[in-house]
């Protein structure tokens, strides 16, 4: 459980782009007929990110018109999903640092420190310039490849305080680097090559 | 005798080759399924049941009897759930075998949904999993266009299949949690019974199976139940792929049979542990909700589902967490206690007071700053959660506080002392 709001200064309105529009009706199709309250979680998010990574309260009203749902239940949905985002975040990064016992294990608590020192003592504000965010979240499913951060679509792997510089640096400058392992690993595959299916690796190489 | 390159089955684990329909072809997905497809419902059925296939979701129900549940005439659509939300701390394989063989999975979940007579699938992605989704999606999208599945396919078995991700709540792997979601709703797990098979989805019939338990039926039914079954221990057959966090020099994912010893996966895929096999403190083996287990019992442990529960641990989801002698155990585990105070949905009391009250609890005595007499206390209200809640996240945060009590009482213990000892040292 935890405490989640709506931002205090919302927009006045919200309205999907025309894309996003079409998108948004093709992906009610995917239910059953009478069963569009499915695709409350696709709308919600594309609705993020139409705006800034962030979800302003008329989007959720937005949503709830489109599928027929109260506005309550959809209030619901945004508030008990954490990967809504109900205040502005980073123009350039909203940093997610995994810091469940796996990447803990490996040295999580130092990259809460960086950003804690780089972007904002506290979670969930913005940095001096409004280009970067951050928060930790719950295990993001890349424990082999321990400790993390995901950005946007993409996971930075194997990190250690220096790498999550060189990760942010990257960001800053627009530049982001390739995603993935941060020291060159394949994947989860062991370091220094794999144990098994060498065939076949050499094969895809 | 180590598993063979022959008998693995995520050929493609670490993405060195083409995970579209050309490189999976290539490794032996869809070759020929129609003749799979032949072998009819039940004689699909019959083959996953006697291949010993135990789900690979963590409780490790077997996957054959479970799809026998499913109605035969029922005028309700049946559906097939593949659940992708691989939350569970430690858990690292479904997103593999997504970003690198969905096809695996694709051709899965047409079988699987052919045997229950489902004409429909659909696959809740955790929303982390953005580039997962993307692969799954276009090979999804692949598969159409080939005419593999959707309607008229050349199967002959009309077959929609639909990714829908989830966006960031652990509680919706529990499966009923799921559905909940997947219609729209906050994931609240619902009372069972009625159980899915009976009413699931929208009401209708319904199966939740993990990925890893439905991408490995196209290879089960292909080369046989014996082939399965031969592999591993009875009861506990097959392949199995693991995951190693933690404390090991090379962390990996790695398929290899069940029933290893676990100092040889550690050995011979992960370099080891970190500083020496004498360097062990504990590990959790099967993801963040299973008791962690001392060095001592894990000389000789061998990882099944069978022997775990010997050891009252479980596999899960062969989540191995390593934990070398610089780990401070008890802030380990309260930091899994608080994973699970902030992923209970609240429904129940004891589970969404429980889980704060443990991880309050834990802060303290990681500090040292308790009465011995707390641990017994502690232990007390891990049972007054186990059991008392809708799901079992009420377990899942008990059980990982009573294998620190149960291993580590003495280092809780000493934690206190120490303080104790600090605390008069400052009042003299």
């Amino acid at each position: 459980m935890s405490v989640r709001r709506l931002d205090p200064e919302q927009p006045a309105a919200f309205a999907f782009t025309p894309e996003n529009k079409a998108w948004a009706e093709a992906t009610m199709t995917k239910y059953p007929a009478g069963k569009q309250a499915s695709a409350v979680i696709p709308l919600l998010w594309r609705a993020q990110e139409q705006h800034a990574g962030w979800l302003p309260e008329p989007a959720i009203r937005l949503v709830a018109d489109m599928l027929g749902m109260a506005y309550i239940r959809v209030y619901e949905i945004a508030t008990f999903y954490t990967m809504f985002q109900l205040s502005p975040v980073g123009k350039k990064a909203h940093v997610w640092v995994c810091g469940t016992t796996p990447c803990m294990l490996r040295g999580a608590e130092a990259l809460v420190e960086v950003c804690k020192r780089r972007i904002h003592p506290e979670a969930h504000h913005l940095s001096k310039d409004g280009d970067f965010s951050w928060e930790e979240v719950e295990c993001l499913g890349v424990c082999a490849n321990a400790p993390m951060v995901q950005i946007g679509k993409d996971t930075y792997e194997d990190l250690t305080p220096e790498l999550l510089e060189k990760v942010l640096d990257g960001f800053a400058k627009g530049q982001p680097p390739k995603p993935g392992s941060q020291i060159g690993r394949q994947a989860s595959c062991p370091a220094g090559g794999p144990t098994t299916l060498k065939d076949y690796a050499k094969a895809g190489q | 005798m180590a598993l063979q390159d022959q008998d693995r089955i995520f050929k493609n684990v670490y993405g060195f080759q083409d995970w579209r329909l050309a490189g999976a072809r290539a490794r032996g997905a869809w070759d020929n399924t129609k003749a799979l497809i032949d072998k009819g419902h039940d004689g699909i059925i019959a083959e996953v049941r006697n291949s010993g296939l135990r789900g690979r979701g963590g409780a490790g129900f077997p996957t054959g009897l479970k799809w026998s549940f499913m109605p035969k005439n029922d005028p309700r659509p049946s559906y097939l759930v593949i659940n992708a939300d691989e939350s569970e701390p430690g858990s690292c394989k479904d997103r593999e075998i997504m970003r690198h063989d969905p096809h695996l999975l694709v051709e899965g979940a047409l079988l699987a949904s052919f045997a229950m007579r489902a004409h429909a699938c659909y696959i809740y992605v955790r929303g982390e999993f953005i580039r997962e989704r993307e692969h799954l999606q276009a090979a999804i999208d692949e598969a159409y266009t080939a005419k593999l599945i959707g309607k008229n396919n050349i199967h002959g078995w009309d077959f929609d299949c639909i990714v829908h991700p989830g966006a960031g709540a652990y509680i919706c792997g529990e499966e009923t949690a799921l559905l909940e979601s997947l219609e729209g709703k906050k994931g609240m797990p619902r009372m069972k019974p009625p159980f899915p098979a009976n009413v699931g989805l929208y009401g209708a019939p319904t199966t939740v199976n993990n990925v890893e338990s439905i991408a490995v039926v196209g290879d089960i039914l292909r080369r046989g139940a014996v082939w399965f079954a031969g592999l591993g221990k009875p009861n506990n057959t097959g392949t199995k792929l693991f995951q190693i966090s933690g404390h090991v020099e090379k962390p990996c994912v790695v398929e290899e049979e069940m029933g290893i010893p676990l100092r040889e996966l550690l050995d011979r895929h992960a370099g080891g542990v970190r500083g020496g096999w004498d360097n062990l403190l504990a590990v959790i083996p099967g993801g963040s909700s299973m008791p962690c287990l001392p060095a001592t019992i894990c000389q000789d442990l061998t990882l099944d589902f069978d022997t775990l529960v010997k050891h009252k641990s479980g596999l899960g989801t062969a989540a191995i967490i390593v934990m070398d002698k610089s780990t401070d155990i008890i802030a380990a585990i309260r930091r899994i206690a608080y994973f699970y105070k902030h992923e209970s949905c609240g429904q129940c009391t004891p589970c969404r007071e429980g889980c704060g009250w443990m991880w309050r609890v834990l802060m303290r005595m990681e500090r040292g700053d308790a009465d011995k007499s707390e641990i017994d206390l502690l232990f007390d209200v891990t049972k007054q959660v186990e059991g008392h809640t809708i799901c079992a996240l009420g377990d899942a945060a008990a059980w990982p506080v009573q294998g620190l009590i149960r291993h580590f009482r003495g280092e809780i213990e000493a934690r206190i002392d120490k303080r104790q000892a600090a605390l008069r040292q400052a009042a003299e």
